[in-house]
């Protein structure tokens, strides 16, 4: 029996505005999926350990505010260091493309930025799960 | 398995939140795995929140965490969304409300997607509560999705059962119907700041003594004869009615429950306290706290306690024949069998109900001789 892909929408840092994450939680619902929003300003911490307690497969990572190559490879470290590698981590929002390279030496395996189909992401997070569906 | 319900009866979020999830996708070993821990449950105290969509429960939720973080308790909680009927996916939206906590390495929140479950929570809530109770935590409150009138399969796996009003959503027969309204130990009105939510507090408290009127035997004719008299108590709420011999508290904010004198009066017979919260603020929320604890205490004096916890094992213990029984149904043999018969019946060789009972026999002899998970 194929199992729910559980996902968790994080607002990492001190923005505002979460519309964007709300339609990608929303695309993903509709694409099968039970999706865990944490809401705004929170920080890495609070962001893994409510992976960590909701066992969630992927991590959607929300954020406008400039600071993500700070906060992105902080949540992966804290990830690392809790023991919870097969997490997928994925970023969208305001992301420069010149940082994207960075960002994926340090962990992030896709960076989605405004305007891309939320069909792509839904396509990449099922091609990418790092522990299997059965 | 073993290594990971070790690590879960050590205290391992990470062990206790993978065995959940596997507990969720139906995965036998981890049920027989947790089902044949006999000496770590039991400890915990599950306290179910319900109420209709919008009435607060995950503030309140919030709230009550820090009121039980403060008394020293660690605190679980399972928060149940509904999952969408055509996509099968769902919005976990409770969590977001009870974040603060989220780095409390005393709180372990879990979101639950109802998946399909009408009751108001999912299949796999009572066994996630047993993997809380295991992994030690003191309490564990469990907020059922959004409910109307008849989702109530909350009672079966909570010792008490808040429900959470908010005013403007009826009127006084709205209190008076069957279902939710039967359910509730303790009654909150939330948003009590809103107009209307003193109303709701005397005609809650108006139905609640009516019923236990009725407990003690009054007809319905000198109930209705006495109506407004009890709409008078209720909204003084200070005089109950003679024969309850009983004092309440001060007016208008908290009402407290008529205690038995010692094992004269049953549990059944004590008014559940009405109280009023606003959530977001806290307001009256360390009361309502205080009113649950004082319940438990009730309910353990009275045998209550026992009582329910020993129904909720039944209910366990139908949900696990249950489920046996599907997974037999869907192993290759049984499917063949069931396809056979029903073509049986279509072309009139055979009845439906001896089909129906030679079918009910195979999978009767299927379990006898079924390989079950092992320890």
């Amino acid at each position: 029996m194929e199992r729910k892909i559980r996902v968790l929408i994080a607002k990492p840092g001190l923005d505002g505005h979460d519309r964007g994450a709300k339609v990608i939680a929303r695309a993903l619902r509709d694409a099968g999926m039970e999706v865990i929003y944490t809401g705004l300003r929170q920080t890495p911490e609070q962001i893994v350990s409510a992976a960590i307690q909701e066992d969630v497969d992927v991590i959607g990572l929300s954020i406008l505010s400039g600071a993500h190559n700070h906060l992105f490879p902080r949540v992966v470290e804290l990830l690392k260091q809790s023991g919870a590698e097969n997490v997928l981590v994925f970023g969208g929002g305001v992301i420069p493309e010149e940082d994207i390279p960075f960002l994926k030496s340090k962990g992030i395996a896709e960076v989605f930025g405004p305007g891309t189909p939320t069909s792509k992401t839904i396509e990449f997070i099922r091609a990418n799960l790092k522990r299997p569906l059965n | 398995m073993n290594d990971l319900i070790r690590a879960c009866i050590s205290g391992d979020v990470r062990a206790a939140a993978r065995l959940i999830t596997r507990l969720e996708n139906g995965d036998r070993e981890a049920y027989a795995a947790l089902y044949r821990l006999k000496d770590h449950a039991g400890r915990a105290q599950v306290i179910g929140i319900t109420g209709p969509p919008g009435a607060g429960k995950s503030t309140l939720v919030d709230k009550l965490i820090a009121q039980f973080r403060t008394r020293g308790l660690k605190v679980g909680v399972l928060a149940v969304d509904p999952s969408s009927p055509f996509s099968g996916g769902a919005i976990l939206g409770d969590r977001l409300r009870m974040q603060g906590h989220a780095t409390d390495p005393g709180v372990f929140i879990r979101s639950l997607a109802a998946r399909g479950s009408l009751g108001g929570i999912s299949k796999a809530t009572h066994a996630a509560i047993r993997v809380l109770d295991a992994a030690g935590y003191d309490i564990v409150l469990v907020e059922t999705v959004g409910v109307g009138q008849s989702e109530i399969d909350i009672v079966r796996v909570a010792d008490m059962v808040v429900l959470v009003s908010v005013p403007g959503l009826g009127d006084d027969i709205q209190v008076i119907k069957a279902g939710i309204m039967e359910i509730g130990d303790i009654f909150v009105v939330n948003k009590a700041d809103r107009d209307g939510a003193d109303r709701v507090v005397r005609e809650i408290r108006a139905m609640l003594e009516m019923q236990s009127q009725l407990r003690r035997g009054q007809t319905p004719d000198t109930l209705i004869a006495r109506a407004p008299e009890f709409l008078h108590h209720a909204g003084l709420a200070e005089g109950w009615l003679a024969n309850s011999g009983n004092e309440s508290g001060a007016p208008g904010e908290k009402e407290s429950s008529a205690t038995p004198e010692a094992g004269t009066i049953s549990a059944a017979l004590i008014i559940p306290p009405v109280l009023k919260t606003i959530a977001e603020t806290g307001d009256g929320v360390k009361e309502l706290a205080d009113a649950i604890f004082t319940h438990f205490e009730t309910l353990s004096r009275t045998g209550e306690l026992e009582r329910k916890r020993l129904e909720s094992i039944r209910y366990q213990l139908g949900q696990f024949v249950s489920n046996e029984i599907v997974h037999l149904m869907s192993l290759p043999e049984l499917a063949a069998a069931q396809d056979e018969l029903a073509r049986k019946v279509f072309s009139r060789k055979m009845d439906v109900y001896s089909a129906g009972m030679a079918l009910f026999h195979t999978i009767i002899e299927q379990g006898a001789s079924h390989e079950h998970p092992q320890a």
